[in-house]
């Protein structure tokens, strides 16, 4: 691509993955979630694909492919750890340690430090998207056309 | 008609457009492009519509990721589309 798609790329590749990682992060407050900020983020992935060639990237397939695998046992140990109740039994809501914090009752500006284990599997979710989006653009790019025929 | 309801309406028309041009252009890089232009539009809608959480997904997978994978593959074949 041009060196005006390449910049541009170059500014907006970390606005991107942050505001991903912000919508992750606050999934449990405001509107999107594991999977919209991973497809955020992996729109930021993308956009490096286009810009700069899946040459770029190609040394990261093994990076990718093992954050999406942590990101679904992550989600199912989530999901085991509240089997003392039931399976996903959120533990950790109200517990007063990691995202323990009692929900404040009425409007509030949000506490982040709420919900239990929601935000986790959020993030969990979140790699899980992020990672499994940009391998399916990644390996899209890397395979196939005219020089694999 | 209020202020939301027009702008809704605008959107929307300019969904339509976006989505036929998708379709009649033969150059198929525009193609693309103006396909992408409808995901952002109709994700505008969708917020317009209160539906914040939608938008968010149809920002990120319609209008760009889709795009990348279609700009992707007008790379690895050609560009004009044959009659």
């Amino acid at each position: 691509m041009t060196v005006v798609v390449r910049t541009i790329t170059r500014i907006l590749f970390p606005i991107a993955l942050v505001f991903g990682g912000y919508v992750i992060m606050h999934g449990h407050l405001t509107p999107g979630g594991g999977f919209q900020g991973g497809a955020v983020a992996a729109s930021a992935l993308a956009m490096v694909v286009v810009a700069f060639g899946a040459k770029s990237l190609s040394g990261k397939k093994g990076l990718l492919s093992a954050l999406e695998s942590l990101g679904g046992v992550a989600f199912a140990a989530l999901g085991f750890l509240g089997l003392g109740v039931t399976f996903f039994a959120n533990v950790l809501a109200g517990s007063g340690g990691l995202f323990g914090n009692p929900v404040p009752y009425g409007p509030n500006p949000g506490d982040l430090n709420t919900a239990g284990t929601l935000p986790l599997m959020n993030w969990a979710v979140g790699f899980k998207v992020l990672a499994g989006l940009g391998a399916v653009v990644l390996l899209f790019a890397l395979f196939g056309g005219e020089h694999d025929r | 008609m209020t202020v939301w309801a027009a702008m809704l309406t605008a959107t929307l028309i300019m969904v339509v457009i976006a989505s036929v041009l998708a379709v009649v252009l033969r150059d198929l890089l525009a193609a693309v492009l103006a396909l992408g232009a409808q995901g952002l539009l109709l994700s505008l809608a969708f917020y317009l519509l209160q539906a914040p959480d939608v938008a968010i997904a149809q920002a990120g997978v319609g209008a760009a990721l889709t795009t990348a994978i279609f700009l992707l593959a007008i790379w690895k074949t050609r560009r004009k589309e044959e009659e």
